[in-house]
């Protein structure tokens, strides 16, 4: 038996659990709360000011099947080298993965999450990210996926995945998570 | 039950309190780590006739420290001062002299009817025994902290000869929380941190401020949509707009100097980063860069005819600069270090504050026009985000200590440090604010 077969039926049993549960809610609680609340901010003023409060985004946060806790672990994460969006030899098979279910079931959406370490300025790394979200893009294509299936967001440092100044927490932050979406 | 609800009640409280209320506590304690090596002497006597209550602004107060914050001054103590003159006519020169002055500060308030208050003031040279200068900022009762930042500003002015810019406010990112439940704001706060109050916050990432340059309003980006957008926010009343929202990227926006246009990065489909310039009337906009690299970090020369901004077209990121029309050619205008990004170009055009990286870490420099030198100004490890304050004289900038985010200030000749200590958590992203008039 081809070894990764097993994972391959993984990905399609949390994808399925992901699109029957997690994924008919598209609102994470912790993000409907507080998705963002724009105030006056004037000192002399600030008590009477205007205050603007604007929906949630859609979409699972990541802490569904698919999640860190979910059946598949980090199965869902690329990891990249520093300065680099290469595809890792080792995470060929997870994108092959998530590429075959995908294309094989047209209607199944993710979002794609790049993200970087905190090395670097802000905008440049959200475009660092931005690659690395491009290259798993282009990978899961190369698959049969449909563009309409992908879309892409690049979050660069700003969302860190682990606290730190190190090559460990770097090493963990440098990534692309495949976020399904319906 | 009863209990329960009851801590609800107080949580909710609380979580306004934070939230949407003034900061009370909040505040950017600031240390010099870093001055001239010989500052003017000053002292600055109590005014007459400040207020008392509880909360009341002690004038002489913030006058001394934002003296002292700037490096180039050095108060004497207050309990040290040998006299409690108010005017400039009570001022013995010797005596303060004797006491190693060179300057005297004396003052007192004065009600204007019921809503207003003045705020008198002489600064007294007590080497020659001149009066330098004497003033009246009248501002309303709730702003006595605004007019003695305004007092300071013409002193400074006075004896450096440099406009002062301590009456003017910054704008910053804080996180706080753990990933992946974190808490993004966007604040407001005066130059020297006080008064902080949030203009924004989402639970998604919150970055990059700009301020318009008339001090209105804040354009950032939010993810708030599981998307980054750019909004356009008036500080005063929290009104906003959204005003690009493409797919893929859209970020590092940056206000042209007439206020009309903003400058801005998108990548589209394709993940393409590059500079375009968007016209805030008609939202029309106009692509400038058109390269397979990361064109991004745009910033305006103070006459509107170019743009600077990062690109990693050569390998590493440098500076480069272009004409804010389409199919404008780029011309690079960094050398000299190995790393160079996120320029701001100084009020006099003649340098860029920019991220660069030594042996040491990413660092504040400093990029002369139009050799493209580099100068190193900062001495963190991970140092970044510079911004000029309105007078050129000073640049705030992030940095991190002990996995803390921080804010500091150098002087643009890399003498004069300080740090800003908050207690909001991770702090980032500094923008100085223009001045008020």
């Amino acid at each position: 038996m081809n070894p990764t077969l097993p994972r391959i039926f993984a990905t399609l049993v949390s994808v399925m659990l992901l699109a029957s549960g997690c994924g008919t809610k598209n609102t994470h609680p912790d993000d409907a709360a507080n998705a963002g609340t724009a105030v006056g901010a004037d000192g002399t003023d600030a008590q009477t000011a205007g205050v603007a409060t604007v929906d949630a985004g859609q979409g699972s946060s990541g802490r569904g099947a698919l999640g860190p806790d979910g059946p598949l672990g980090s199965q869902r994460i690329i990891y990249f080298n520093y300065d680099s969006s290469d595809i890792r030899s080792e995470y060929a098979a997870v994108v092959a993965a998530h590429g075959k279910f995908l294309a094989s079931n047209a209607s199944v959406r993710v979002r794609l999450e790049g993200h970087s370490d905190e090395r670097g300025t802000r905008e440049y790394n959200i475009g660092l990210g931005e690659r690395r979200a491009q290259t798993v893009r282009r990978a899961l294509a190369l698959q049969g996926v449909q563009e309409s299936q992908i879309s892409t967001v690049s979050y660069g440092e700003e969302r860190p995945a682990a606290v730190g100044s190190d090559e460990n927490a770097y090493s963990k932050n440098r990534r692309v998570e495949i976020v399904y979406i319906n | 039950m009863q209990v329960s609800f009851r801590l609800g009640k107080r949580l909710l409280y609380l979580a306004m309190l934070m939230g949407l209320a003034p900061l009370a506590n909040a505040q950017l304690r600031i240390d010099i780590t870093k001055g001239v090596t010989d500052p003017i002497p000053v002292a600055v006597v109590p005014f007459a006739d400040t207020p008392t209550t509880a909360g009341a602004v002690d004038i002489a107060a913030v006058i001394q420290r934002d003296l002292d914050g700037s490096g180039r001054f050095r108060s004497m103590d207050r309990k040290a001062l040998p006299a409690r003159p108010v005017r400039a006519s009570e001022v013995e020169a010797a005596r303060w002299r004797e006491s190693r002055n060179d300057y005297v500060i004396v003052g007192r308030v004065v009600a204007r009817g019921t809503a207003q208050t003045a705020i008198e003031f002489d600064l007294v040279n007590v080497l020659n025994g001149q009066v330098q200068l004497t003033g009246t900022e009248t501002v309303a009762a709730s702003q006595l902290r605004n007019g003695s930042h305004r007092v300071a500003d013409r002193i400074y002015e006075k004896i450096t000869g440099v406009r002062g810019a301590f009456a003017t406010r910054i704008a910053y990112v804080s996180v706080d929380g753990q990933p992946p439940s974190q808490r993004y704001q966007l604040l407001v706060a005066d130059a020297d941190g006080e008064n902080a109050r949030v203009a924004m916050q989402s639970s998604q990432p919150v970055m990059s401020p700009a301020w318009s340059p008339d001090g209105q309003s804040l354009a950032y980006v939010s993810f708030e949509g599981r998307a980054s957008a750019i909004y356009v926010q008036k500080v005063k009343t929290g009104e906003r707009r959204q005003v690009s929202a493409r797919p893929g990227v859209n970020g590092a926006p940056s206000f042209s100097p007439d206020g009309k246009r903003l400058a801005l990065t998108l990548s589209g489909n394709t993940g393409n980063l590059d500079i375009y310039v968007l016209d805030l009337a008609s939202l029309a906009m106009t692509r400038v860069t058109e390269d397979a690299a990361i064109d991004t970090e745009a910033s305006w020369s103070p006459d509107g005819q170019l743009l600077y901004f990062t690109s990693d077209r050569g390998g590493a990121p440098q500076i480069y600069s272009a004409e804010p029309k389409a199919g404008a050619k780029a011309r690079r205008v960094s050398f000299g270090a190995n790393y160079a990004a996120r320029p701001r170009v100084s009020p006099d055009g003649r340098s860029l504050a920019v991220v660069t990286q030594d042996s040491g870490g990413f660092r504040i420099g400093s990029v002369e026009l139009p050799s493209g030198q580099v100068t190193i100004l900062s001495r963190g490890t991970l140092d970044e985000s510079p911004s000029f304050a309105p007078n050129g004289a000073v640049l705030i900038y992030a940095g991190r200590e002990r996995g803390q985010g921080m804010l500091a200030t150098v002087s643009v000749d890399g003498q004069v440090t300080q740090r800003l200590k908050s207690d909001q958590g991770d702090v980032r992203e500094p923008v100085w604010g223009p001045f008020a008039n």
